[in-house]
């Protein structure tokens, strides 16, 4: 599994993630849409393929054929990690809680 | 110089002949035989002097990889103009219309993308208002 780190240290990963969350499940050419007109995001077909591939690759993105058809849909389950390793503080504060 | 045709590639003219004209609700303008296939086109009914849309074959072999490739990626080979997406969308479904892209709003417009069944991907997309 590649770094989910790396992942998401790119704002236009990022953006497609926040697109993903919004609606599951799109074709590439549904995100580059979304990418041009919500983000101002111009990168080139092959350029986001390639940010989908590292997400696919940090396991925050799977594809799903469909037939012909691709979808993209998210996968947040590798983010646990994140708070696995650096607990959240609880609304109380870490001190506050029993 | 004007345009008057545009085309679209498709595997079977008789299959396309009946999704463009029962389905999408265009209209047979011109019906040539021309060899193995037809000089085929359809027009829409809100534009029966418009232009024509030639339903073309794709048997060229550099079409089905090329319309492949496409269909994988969700892209569509040409885009109509309609009222309303919701409703075209929702009428289209009834009758077993397979939607790649749910109605997406993008500032003024609104688009939506489906299955022409003859290996294409279409898409509706709304006139701005004026």
């Amino acid at each position: 599994m590649g770094d989910v780190f790396r992942a998401l240290a790119d704002p236009t990963r990022r953006a497609l993630l926040d697109e993903l969350q919004e609606r599951d499940g799109q074709t590439l050419f549904e995100l580059c849409t979304r990418l041009i007109q919500r983000h101002g995001v111009g990168s080139s077909r092959q350029a986001v393929s390639q940010h989908l591939e590292v997400l696919e690759q940090a396991g925050l993105v799977r594809t799903r054929r469909e037939g012909r058809y691709k979808f993209h849909h998210l996968d947040t389950s590798p983010l646990r990690a994140i708070v696995e390793r650096w607990r959240l503080d609880t609304e109380e504060g870490p001190c506050g809680s029993p | 110089m004007r345009i008057t045709l545009t085309s679209v590639l498709v595997d079977d003219q008789d299959k396309a002949l009946r999704f463009y004209t029962e389905v999408l609700g265009f209209v047979k303008r011109t019906e040539v035989p021309l060899g193995e296939h037809r000089w085929l086109t359809v027009v829409s009914p809100e534009a029966p002097d418009g232009v024509e849309l030639v339903l073309e074959p794709d048997g060229h072999p550099a079409a089905r990889p090329f319309k492949e490739a496409l269909v994988a990626d969700g892209i569509p080979y040409t885009s109509f103009t309609v009222a309303d997406v919701h409703a075209e969308t929702a009428r289209l479904k009834a009758l077993g219309v397979r939607f790649t892209q749910e109605p997406l709003e993008m500032g003024p417009v609104i688009t939506a993308v489906f299955d022409d069944t003859c290996g294409n991907l279409l898409q509706i997309a709304s006139a701005p208002a004026a």
